[in-house]
């Protein structure tokens, strides 16, 4: 992939969309039949699979709580997901996204009500165009509303960042490569809790500012596809 | 994982509803941090930064490598952290944890975004062989907050590095553009406090590092923890680990 030479024009980005404008988002609850809950989501071209099993027994059993369950996440890339094959197998980057994504969703869940046991989310990704961490976020998290785990609320989350010296929301691949900036964003919409930041780039404090607006309201519009989608298997007709 | 008392825990709740912590400081105070550099001839650069009990030395290797297929032209930054079992009675030997790789990644987040090696300007033979520079960081001795004691070596460790003695080395010295600082911010009880110690790490609902450069830019982040922010904690904890990371700059000999 080569740069372009500009990735913003007449204050349209390369794929027609506004700055502030996210991508197509599809979100369905519940496509596999032998998880607890699962979850498919489909941001641009994003494809990403999220599975929960569990409550389940601890295994293996030294790592069980006495006080809590366990919430275990892996978060993997397909090899045939990205540009080049990817090696399959836990990376560096990957060991890092199931932390961050494991604590984005530990703020909404009750793990003291299943002390020894795991919580299993499992997030696939499938074909990768820069956000999977967020995609993947809010796909496990419509996994565990519909695996039936207790809930606070979901979680709902988005990328913000800054492409030839804009602040724009849920960055392609294109846009993230050759960017200045990347900052993907989790939150509990309703209350505004944030439960996953990171960013790498650059931002002034005023963009940092503008980008925390962005990131506010994608996640509120991630926040109703998921709770349409949860409607959409669960709503009696 | 790290153990605390409940009665510990109520203890340093407690103080904190008094506007104190467990170890005296006031809320937007760092431990005593020291810094020392150059303590290691066979490393091209190295430093050894203390705050408090927690100890970090950062080794810096400049060697010949094979540059990456889609950057020919670009030298290589390597940045591992190893959590010695001398550090801690919960790190044990093995391959890297997951704190560890998220350690790691977060000191090569600030340095790589700051750009503030000229890795652009280190090939060798285009597309053959290009300068890598390694920053090792060795946890000594774990009291709290390794990720600003860790970045702070690294900067440190490279303000201090002289280039390789080889006649590939084309640049006039090694030289840094910018120097990038890292500061963590705990919250426990909705307060906001700088560089956690250990026990106050073990009650902490969650923490924010954000990593400056000197004209005050944000160049990384990372949440962590398994607590939520608002945002006036962001915005909050922004000006706070702005204002610290100058402190800490010029302690590593920056500007």
């Amino acid at each position: 992939m080569n740069r372009p030479e500009k990735l913003i024009v007449d204050g349209r980005r390369l794929d027609g969309r506004a700055p502030d404008e996210m991508r197509s988002l599809k979100i369905v609850a519940g496509p596999l039949q032998r998880a607890d809950g699962s979850a498919y989501v489909e941001l641009g071209n994003n494809k990403v699979l999220a599975a929960v099993y569990g409550p389940r027994e601890m295994h293996p059993k030294h790592e069980a709580e006495p006080d809590h369950c366990i919430l275990r996440c892996r978060y993997m890339m397909a090899p045939f997901s990205v540009e080049e094959r990817k090696r399959p197998g836990p990376d560096r980057r990957s060991m890092e996204i199931s932390k961050v994504i494991r604590e984005a969703l530990e703020p909404v869940l009750f793990l003291e009500y299943y002390p020894r046991a795991v919580i299993d989310v499992f997030v696939e990704v499938l074909q990768a165009d820069a956000g999977t961490r967020t995609a993947g976020i809010n796909a496990a998290a419509v996994a565990l509303a519909d695996a039936g785990i207790p809930m606070k609320d979901l979680v709902s989350s988005i990328a913000v960042g800054k492409v030839d010296g804009t602040v724009v929301l849920d960055l392609t691949k294109m846009e993230d490569q050759f960017g200045e900036t990347d900052m993907p964003v989790a939150m509990i919409a309703r209350r505004k809790e944030i439960t996953l930041l990171q960013m790498d780039g650059h931002f002034t404090e005023e963009e940092f500012r503008h980008a925390l607006d962005l990131a506010f309201r994608g996640c509120e519009k991630v926040y109703e596809a998921q709770r349409q989608a949860l409607k959409e298997k669960y709503m009696v007709r | 994982m790290e153990v605390i008392s409940r009665i510990r825990r109520d203890y340093i709740l407690h103080l904190l509803q008094q506007g104190k912590r467990v170890d005296g400081r006031a809320f937007d105070q760092f431990r005593t941090v020291t810094v020392e550099k150059g303590l290691i001839k066979t490393a091209n650069g190295s430093a050894m930064v203390k705050i408090g009990g927690t100890q970090v030395m950062a080794g810096v290797k400049i060697e010949k490598g094979e540059p990456f297929p889609d950057q020919p032209e670009e030298g290589i930054l390597v940045v591992n952290a190893e959590l010695l079992p001398l550090a801690s009675p919960t790190f044990e030997p093995g391959p890297p944890s997951e704190e560890a790789i998220e350690l790691a990644r977060v000191v090569d987040r600030g340095i790589r975004e700051s750009k503030c090696i000229e890795l652009e300007k280190m090939a060798i033979t285009p597309g053959e062989e290009v300068w890598t520079v390694f920053i090792d960081i060795y946890v000594l001795d774990h009291d709290g907050n390794l990720i600003d004691a860790s970045a702070l070596a690294a900067l440190s460790a490279l303000i201090d590095t002289k280039p390789p003695a080889d006649e590939a080395w084309k640049l006039p010295g090694f030289s840094l553009r910018k120097f990038p600082v890292a500061v963590t911010l705990a919250k426990i009880n909705g307060q906001l406090l700088v560089d956690p110690c250990l026990e106050e790490e073990q009650v902490m609902d969650a923490r924010l590092t954000m990593t400056f450069t000197e004209d005050g830019a944000l160049c990384a982040m990372q949440k962590g923890g398994s607590g939520s922010l608002t945002r006036e904690d962001v915005e909050r904890a922004f000006r706070m680990a702005r204002q610290k990371s100058e402190e800490l700059r010029r302690l590593a000999g920056g500007p």
